[in-house]
């Protein structure tokens, strides 16, 4: 009986999946996200014109990995100006937080300024867009990073993956929630 | 059964590198309001048992938020006392240097009993947000007491008050202003009235 209704649901869920999914085959493709239990791949970028953020310079704790499509998105609290404001309950987890989108290092400066943004915004430029991609969050066709979120343990492995839709500002819930599970043993 | 279902599931995220989570589409579901509407210490505007509930969660210097203001009245007029209207703080402190400041002035004119009043003002008055003796002049058109008016301001009384909120609003998934939650769920279709009252009644 249980069977049956297992399968009917997983019917279900096919059959909304299939009319939900919109796009060309290779927007699907790329709309693929790193998976949780999987070690991230380690990356240097430029945090400023000098200098380089490695993610292994962050092992022994958490880090949040949020690739964004752009700076200066025309709203009055993108994203990155939210999670500025959460910081201080990020710092609480003693988690990092990295920003990264394939704008340039230029506009970086400019924007986490403007927006007073208190962490690293990297750029993943040249070649554009290859850490976004390992990462399964690069959009070949518009040539920008995805809109997503990793969180990752003091080890490095990936915790939590979460890809948004366009245009959908995920707000910093998510990351809040993956963060809590951290400290949970055995989850 | 459960337990082989148990054990499917635990091997699924460990397939293959890059395989679609699918998350974000398939289950997609709005965010619900974590922190549920409390009379004795949120606003509420009309009934506080009626049974549709609107809350706000919004930023007085906000300019979308200033937009949706004639909105949210707009709601109120067309469903009347079946409805609740709560409004939340939730400034946006890095980009609107007054947010704060006129967050604690609703607040401290909400302690004198006049919250409403005073909420309206603001975002009737967006613009003179960084001129306080403007929202002074009708703390005392009001007949409040300035004095305690002003010291509730200056010393931050309403500061734990305000970040509570905005706290909530984060763990309710609110990620810029305004955000609406309609009947406890968050509204992510546009701040308009029409929009708004129609996810209102759905659901009703």
């Amino acid at each position: 009986m249980k069977t049956v209704t297992l399968q009917r649901n997983k019917r279900k869920r096919i059959s909304r999946a299939r009319k939900q999914r919109v796009g060309t085959k290779s927007e699907r493709k790329s709309s693929s996200i790193l998976n949780t239990g999987r070690r991230a791949p380690n990356f240097s970028l430029n945090s400023t014109p000098d200098q380089k953020v490695s993610l292994k310079d962050f092992r022994g704790q958490p880090v949040i990995l949020a690739f964004y499509p752009a700076d200066w998105s025309p709203v009055c609290t993108d994203q990155l100006s939210l999670y500025a404001m959460v910081m201080p309950e990020f710092k609480k987890f003693n988690a990092e937080l990295l920003a990264i989108s394939v704008d340039n290092i230029w506009s970086h400066l400019a924007f986490a300024k403007d927006r007073k943004l208190n962490f690293p915004v990297l750029s993943d430029f040249e070649p554009k867009g290859k850490i976004s991609r390992k990462f399964g969050a690069y959009k070949e066709k518009i040539g920008e990073s995805a809109r997503a979120l990793f969180v990752l343990d003091d080890r490095g492995i990936v915790r939590w993956s979460h890809l948004s839709p366009d245009g959908v500002n995920p707000g910093a819930e998510g990351i809040l929630s993956a963060l809590e599970q951290l400290n949970k043993p055995n989850v | 059964m459960a337990t082989t279902t148990t054990t499917r599931r635990s091997r699924r995220p460990s397939k293959t590198l890059l395989e679609p989570t699918g998350k974000e589409t398939e289950t997609y579901e709005p965010p619900k309001l974590v922190v549920p509407v409390d009379p004795s210490r949120d606003h509420i505007q009309g009934d506080p048992k009626a049974v549709l509930t609107l809350v706000e969660y919004g930023d007085y210097q906000c300019p979308f938020c200033g937009a949706a203001y004639p909105e949210v009245k707009k709601v109120q007029k067309e469903i009347g006392p079946k409805l609740r209207f709560v409004f939340r703080n939730f400034p946006l402190i890095n980009v609107h240097e007054f947010a704060t400041v006129a967050a604690e002035t609703a607040e401290a004119a909400g302690a004198q009993g006049k919250f409403w009043e005073m909420h309206d003002f603001l975002y009737e008055h967006q613009r003179t947000l960084g001129d306080h003796s403007v929202a002074l002049g009708y703390a005392k058109k009001l007949g409040l007491d300035t004095q305690r008016f002003e010291r509730d301001i200056s010393q931050h009384v309403y500061q734990k008050r305000i970040k509570d909120d905005f706290m909530g609003g984060v763990r309710s998934g609110v990620n810029g202003t305004p955000t609406f939650y309609v009947n406890g769920v968050r509204h992510d279709g546009p701040a308009e009235a029409e929009a708004m009252i129609e996810s209102l009644t759905a659901k009703s």
